[in-house]
């Protein structure tokens, strides 16, 4: 019995010495986490960039989409001259895009002063069928598509009308058959359940957020590697590491800025949505009017604009088709994962170096080289999101945080996701340990940068 | 009692045999002197002892138990010879970070800081940056943010280096301080003058090796010539005798070398035999500076890189 209870004692004066030990350990790391976080939050470009981003960001879009339905400039206002007869009443003109006006007094010499874009002279070459338009600038391959199919549509038109259909009838079909059918594309999965899929909005989603991880794992990883870089060159790494571990302070500051990495993200996104929905407020109701105006002052439009409102009402309804809860998820995954995995090997180059930010450069370009590989890989073969090198490339930890996003909102088996974020797991274990050792020896380094036979050495001997 | 016992402490690197078998004793509550030409293996040590590294083979008895780095660098206060500050920072929140490292609660630092500032005439200094201080400020704080949580052993690397003199006086005031109140304190340099004057005990270190280890007076008494000087007015005629040598003359005053088996009791009868007065008669002990010079030289001025098995 007596032998029982020291041992009891024993191992209880263990575990409390253990205890002790690992809480003063994630103590250290919680205080340098916070001074990172702090500091750097509180930072006038953190700021700036906070709220600027959104700003400059919704301004564009608004202002470019405003500008895209209310300027002028696209419309092209379009003299036809030598009428046969058969493409006044049929061919189409429209207030947004191409206004045909039939008259008889402009050449190709006066078009300009007249006010028009371009003169189309439709006298008949017989042998090749083709007609001239006089214009200043390039009508560009869009707009010469667009005139030579109108053309098309009209002299359909006038033939069917030849044939006995009367022209309301004509009418009536073709406002019907414009969008009448449209294709949705459902994927079998495994479990039998079909789904829909829109490729455009789950290329633009994957590429959005591929890109976005690309952008954050460059901005916050070189984050880490100048904050590094500050305490050695500030000589303040040896009396920190006096106090604290190495591995405690590169993890802190890591940890500190992932940190500051997700606040920024989660204030860009809310702001974005609130700046967002303020502009949607005001913006449309102006762009509505004026689309209705021009409605009314052209009659025989197109009614582009129930057609555009359609257009956005399939947008929405994809948008919402996509399993917004995985994506965040995966997302916040990945770009946690992609940053632990590369930001370690940023604290490690930034340990080495001395002031000189040309070594910098050099030194850094072994790890720029597969973010940017991966961000190659992602874009030029996102169409193909199961392809080989895909798959490949969304399992290897140095591409797949990239690589896996793109492919996500396509759908991805379940078993390649928990692969993948296994691996990187480890991936990242494995760059923290290695760079934890480089970066030991290097912040202690002065003078001399160190090469990479150097860096290899400290990484892989024993401690 | 030790406070700290350095047994057969090794380091090699790739290049370099930084330390080389160093073993020696300090006492608590004493100044100690750790001496050396540059590239001598100081930093290196002081690094094994302040947790930095790991020594190759040897162990260190810090407080008379084996140095535990993860807990013990709490009592230990370290301010190397490159050091610096977070530039950005405000005075008072880096002082508070530093501290709060070394495991004090966040009043506990706050209390001591403002204690050491008003010490100091800081009090202004809170919320500035560290970038606006000059060079002499910044290590003035730099000693402050040393010695704040009340380690029992405190390393000084290079302290006085770019003080003017009123600061250098008011941090050395300080380190007699804390040495009374029962804190160890280790003190690296190459100026010999500040150690001669503050150190109880040194040890030099030259290519990795001590070669030197005691208090100053048993050192400067190992190494003294028996060189005596002499206030008397003389002239050559006076001289001629087997008991000394004479290294300098002049009129009032003469620089002589005692000859073995003769004492200065010898010296003064000799004198006063021939009625000449005395008006003053001391040893001259070679000072610390010539000791070191005379023990490193020789050496090469810069460590060579030597092979490493």
């Amino acid at each position: 019995m007596p032998g029982n209870f020291k041992r009891s004692i024993n191992t209880d004066i263990h575990h409390s010495i253990n205890r002790k030990k690992s809480s003063i350990f994630m103590n250290k790391i919680w205080l340098i986490f916070k001074r990172e976080y702090i500091t750097r939050v509180r930072n006038k470009t953190f700021l700036l960039s906070t709220f600027l981003l959104p700003i400059v960001m919704i301004l564009f879009f608004f202002g470019s989409a405003y500008f895209a339905m209310s300027s002028k400039d696209s419309l092209k206002k379009i003299a036809v001259v030598n009428d046969p007869g058969m493409f006044k009443p049929n061919l189409k003109s429209d207030s947004t895009r191409m206004l045909f006006e039939f008259t008889s007094n402009v050449d190709s010499s006066n078009f300009d002063s007249k006010g028009y874009d371009a003169v189309l002279d439709l006298k008949n070459d017989s042998v090749k069928k083709t007609f001239t338009i006089h214009s200043k600038k390039q009508l560009g391959l869009d707009g010469k598509q667009i005139i030579e199919n109108r053309l098309d549509r009209a002299f359909e038109k006038n033939q069917l009308q030849k044939k006995g259909i009367q022209k309301e009838i004509l009418d009536s079909i073709s406002k019907e058959s414009m969008g009448a059918y449209t294709i949705e594309n459902r994927l079998t999965t495994e479990t039998g359940k079909s789904e829909e899929v829109n490729a455009a909005v789950n290329y633009g989603v994957g590429f959005g957020s591929g890109i976005l991880i690309y952008i954050t794992m460059f901005i916050f990883g070189a984050m880490v590697m100048r904050g590094v870089m500050e305490e050695k060159t500030n000589r303040i790494a040896e009396v920190m590491v006096s106090s604290v571990k190495p591995f405690q302070l590169m993890m802190g500051k890591i940890i500190g800025i992932a940190a500051v990495g997700l606040t920024q993200l989660f204030l860009w996104v809310v702001l974005i949505m609130i700046l967002s929905s303020v502009a949607a407020a005001f913006l449309p109701a102006e762009m509505i009017q004026q689309a209705g105006e021009a409605n009314k002052n052209m009659p025989g439009g197109m009614g582009g604009n129930t057609e555009m409102a359609m257009k956005i009402m399939e947008f929405q309804k994809d948008i919402s088709s996509i399993n917004w809860t995985l994506i965040i998820s995966c997302f916040i995954f990945y770009f946690l994962g992609g940053y632990l995995f590369y930001a370690s090997l940023f604290a490690a180059i930034g340990s080495v170096i001395n002031e000189d930010p040309q070594e910098a450069q050099s030194l850094m370009l072994p790890i720029t080289m597969p973010i940017i590989f991966a961000f190659i890989i992602m874009s030029s073969n996102l169409n193909t999101p199961d392809s080989k090198i895909m798959v490949w490339a969304s399992m290897i930890p140095f591409t797949s945080p990239i690589v896996m996003m793109g492919r996500i909102p396509s759908g991805v088996p379940a078993w390649q996701l928990v692969v993948s974020m296994a691996l990187l797991i480890a991936g990242f274990i494995f760059t923290t340990w290695l760079a934890g050792k480089i970066y030991r020896t290097g912040i202690l380094m002065y003078g001399k940068k160190a090469s990479w036979k150097e860096m290899f050495k400290w990484a892989f001997r024993k401690s | 009692m030790n406070i700290l016992e350095l047994h057969n402490l090794k380091k090699y690197f790739a290049t370099q045999k930084a330390v080389d078998d160093i073993s020696f004793n300090i006492a608590e509550g004493s100044i100690f002197g750790l001496l050396g030409p540059n590239g001598a293996g100081k930093t290196t040590l002081l690094r094994m002892i302040t947790g930095i590294f790991y020594p190759d083979s040897g162990h260190i008895i810090f407080n008379g138990k084996k140095y535990d780095p993860v807990n013990d660098v709490s009592y230990i206060g370290y301010m190397p010879e490159e050091r610096g500050l977070y530039k950005k920072m405000k005075i008072g929140e880096q002082a508070l970070y530093l501290a709060q490292l070394k495991g004090l609660s966040k009043s506990d630092a706050t209390q001591k800081i403002k204690e050491w500032f008003v010490k100091f005439e800081m009090q202004s200094w809170w919320n500035k940056k560290v970038e606006d201080l000059s060079k002499g400020m910044s290590q003035k704080l730099q000693f402050v943010t040393t010695v704040l949580h009340e380690p029992k052993l405190i390393i000084l690397d290079e302290p006085f280096s770019g003080l003017d003199p009123v600061n250098a006086n008011l941090i050395k005031d300080e380190i007699f301080n804390l040495a009374k109140k029962g804190s160890t304190i280790i003190f690296s340099t190459h100026r010999m003058e500040q150690v001669e004057e503050i150190c109880d005990h040194i040890v030099l270190v030259n290519k990795g090796e001590k070669i030197l280890d005691g208090t100053v007076s048993d050192i400067k008494n190992s190494f003294k010539e028996n060189i005596y000087q002499l206030g008397a007015a003389t002239r050559p005629e006076n001289l001629m005798t087997y008991i000394f040598e004479v290294i300098k003359h002049h009129p009032n005053k003469l620089l002589i070398k005692l000859q073995h088996d003769h004492t200065p009791n010898d010296v003064l009868k000799f004198f006063i035999n021939q009625d000449i007065a005395i008006h003053s008669f001391n040893e001259v002990l070679p000072s610390l500076n010539d000791i070191f010079i005379k023990l490193v030289e020789g050496t090469p001025g810069a460590r060579q890189f030597q092979k490493v098995n």
